[in-house]
């Protein structure tokens, strides 16, 4: 079977997560420690040589965040760390800020070292506000032993930690809503250009990254460019954290080298499908991913290989869904959730959206006919291409994705055949 | 954008306390997160005058207020219950019954998904992923998250609620 790699796992339930000696203890806060006695430029060509890519969604080159950060005209720099984890069946950000707080302001002290800003927000959602006194006392905690803060271990370098909690919507999660949630406004995305990276924050310019891409910036401090690529795969490096969860026997969050096996995750790591059922689909990447059929799973887990299959790996989400379920009525729950948590600002997002959702509903109850199909894909492809902003272009993934894979669950439900999911949610009934 | 969509009136007496919450943020507008989440722990909703008095002692527009308040699920211009029972509709519950805990919780509150109990004890609330999916159908009740859930041990979870059978 294969084997769990603990790198950013390695603290969970093992130290006590509000300790920053324990932490230390444990090898932590060696990473800044290095990274004081670097300059920024040898942070950033560290960070480029390990090949780390973002594991908030789009796997951008992390050390490219930094060097555009770093060359902003304005002198005045902020580090955002995105704990807003809102995709449906992502738990990985959770267990990080709860089990292992120090490392993720280890990383944006890094972070902010190669960027030379001197205050980082993290932004919690607000279905995490129980976590917060966890957080609180670990950032005291390396205060106290003067990790972050004024003058950090006599370096000269000051970095301060403030919290900022979000309200429930899903766009904060995208970086520019989320900005303009920080500065006490609705969390509409913005216009791009100006990029993050020049005028972000307030306005200044804000390298904003995930926990996850966060908490791997220590270790590849600590143990250098050539061990960390000595994990995962070639355009992929290091670990990642999989939120396993739905239809499967162990569900869970695991972490292993980039590249795995997705059928190998499913079936040899978490046991397969319970109750005797089978698997009939699988979504990567949480709601905006992929959704893939029990024939297309023996497939590798890395960035780029997901992307190939027209979804992403995103957060590393897999949500494994078995036979007792109906395709149409997952992409139906999907397009639910997008138009509800469309902000409204563009109209193909807020109007498409809603029209989406109508079109696999009147499929669902039986009323649609193969140019709905046609409509629906077109429709999709115009929010892929024109919305503003990534949730209206994430709509489009589980629509295309399952009409491609899963044709023929569509074409029965035009057909009006009999199905025992779709009819309890009020659809066709013989 | 109508101011009428408030549905509450503030008593004088917290509507100091309101004051007090906010004043000490005047110019700086970037806390109204802050504020409002602070604020929303003592009134049951956002009033008119809720909202008043946080755009005058943090001197910003009362328009700036309302459209805040009115984005964000977790705010709301109408008053909800001492418990707010928020039940998880995404993928990851969906499939593994979230709907049979619902109609769970619904007939044994006697009422339906966004609507509050008479006595004012509790507000049920459908909301997107908790993320709490390791343990799906969750659910969460104010800021305690509950997961594992079937329709009975849901049953017996919001039993302790009406019982007050919870710290
Ligand atoms: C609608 C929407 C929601 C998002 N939600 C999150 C989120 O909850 N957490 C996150 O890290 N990134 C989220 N992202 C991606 C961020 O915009 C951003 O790309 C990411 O945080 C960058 O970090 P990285 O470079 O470390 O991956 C979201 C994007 C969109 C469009
Ligand atoms: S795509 Fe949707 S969520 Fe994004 S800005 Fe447009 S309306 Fe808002
Ligand atoms: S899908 Fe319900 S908690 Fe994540």
């Amino acid at each position: 079977m294969m084997e769990e790699l603990h790198v950013l796992l390695k603290n969970r339930d093992v130290i006590d997560p509000t300790s920053a000696q324990a932490y230390v203890d444990a090898g932590g806060y060696q990473g800044l420690r290095r990274a004081l006695s670097l300059s920024p430029k040898e942070i950033i060509e560290e960070v480029r040589r390990s090949g780390l890519r973002g594991r908030g969604g789009a796997g951008f080159p992390t050390y490219r965040k930094m060097e555009f950060t770093s060359q902003a005209e304005d002198p005045v720099r902020y580090i955002v760390c995105n704990a807003d984890e809102g995709e449906p069946g992502t738990n990985k950000d959770r267990i990080l800020l709860s089990t292992d707080p120090c490392a993720v302001f280890e990383g944006m002290a890094i972070a902010a070292r190669s960027v030379d800003a001197h205050v980082g927000f993290i932004y919690l959602r607000a279905e995490y506000s129980y976590l917060m006194p966890i957080l609180e006392a670990a950032l005291k905690s390396s205060k106290e032993l003067g990790y972050i803060g004024k003058d950090i271990l006599g370096s000269g370098f000051d970095f301060e930690i403030k919290f900022r909690s979000g309200a429930g919507a899903y766009v904060c999660g995208e970086e520019t809503a989320l900005f303009e949630s920080i500065e006490g406004k609705r969390g509409e995305p913005r216009f791009r250009p100006p990029f993050p990276s020049i005028r972000g924050l307030f306005g200044k310019p804000t390298m904003l990254n995930n926990v996850e891409t966060l908490a791997n910036l220590p270790h590849i401090l600590k143990n250098g460019a050539e061990w960390y690529r000595s994990i995962g795969t070639e355009n992929s490096p290091g670990t990642k954290l999989f939120t396993v969860c739905g239809n499967v026997n162990r569900r869970g969050i695991f972490e292993f080298p980039m590249g795995i096996n997705l059928k190998e995750l499913i079936y040899d790591v978490c046991g397969g499908v319970p109750d005797g059922r089978q698997l009939l689909a699988v979504q990567t990447g949480g709601t905006s991913g992929a959704i893939i059929n029990a024939d297309q799973i023996d497939m590798t887990l890395d960035i780029d290989s997901v992307s190939a299959s027209g979804g992403r790996l995103g957060c590393g989400t897999i949500l494994v869904i078995d036979d007792s379920n109906c395709v149409v009525d997952i992409v139906l729950n999907n397009l639910d959730f997008f138009r509800e948590e469309s902000c409204g600002k563009c109209t193909p997002c807020r109007e498409g959206g809603t029209q989406l959702y109508n079109l696999v509903r009147r499929i669902s109850e039986g009323h649609g006919t193969v140019q709905d199909l046609e409509n629906i894909e077109s429709l999709a492809w115009t929010l892929r291409t024109t919305s503003l902003c990534g949730l209206g272009h994430s709509t489009a993934v589980p629509v295309l994705t399952s009409i491609q894979n899963f044709r023929d669950a569509y074409l029965r439900h035009i057909d009006k055949d009999f199905c025992p999911v779709c009819a309890q949610e009020g659809g066709h009934r013989k | 954008m109508s101011q009428e969509q408030y549905s509450y009136k503030t008593p004088e007496s917290l509507l100091v306390e309101v004051a007090d919450i906010a004043a000490p943020y005047r110019d700086r507008p970037e806390m109204l997160m802050k504020v409002i989440t602070r604020v929303q722990k003592i009134v049951p909703a956002f009033s008119e005058e809720v909202a008043r008095v946080i755009a005058r002692e943090m001197d910003i527009t009362l328009t700036q207020v309302y459209s805040f308040v009115t984005f964000y699920a977790m705010l709301s211009v109408k008053p909800r219950g001492k418990y707010i029972i928020r039940m998880c509709k995404s993928a990851p519950c969906h499939v593994r019954g979230a709907r049979e805990v619902v109609k769970a919780v619904e007939d044994q509150l006697g009422i339906s998904m966004g609507e509050t109990t008479p006595d004012g004890r509790f507000t049920l609330e459908y909301c997107p992923c908790l993320g709490l999916c390791d343990s799906s159908p969750a659910l969460m009740i104010n800021d305690r998250a509950y997961g594992n859930l079937n329709p009975q041990s849901a049953r017996d979870l919001i039993k302790r609620y009406i019982r007050e059978d919870v710290e």
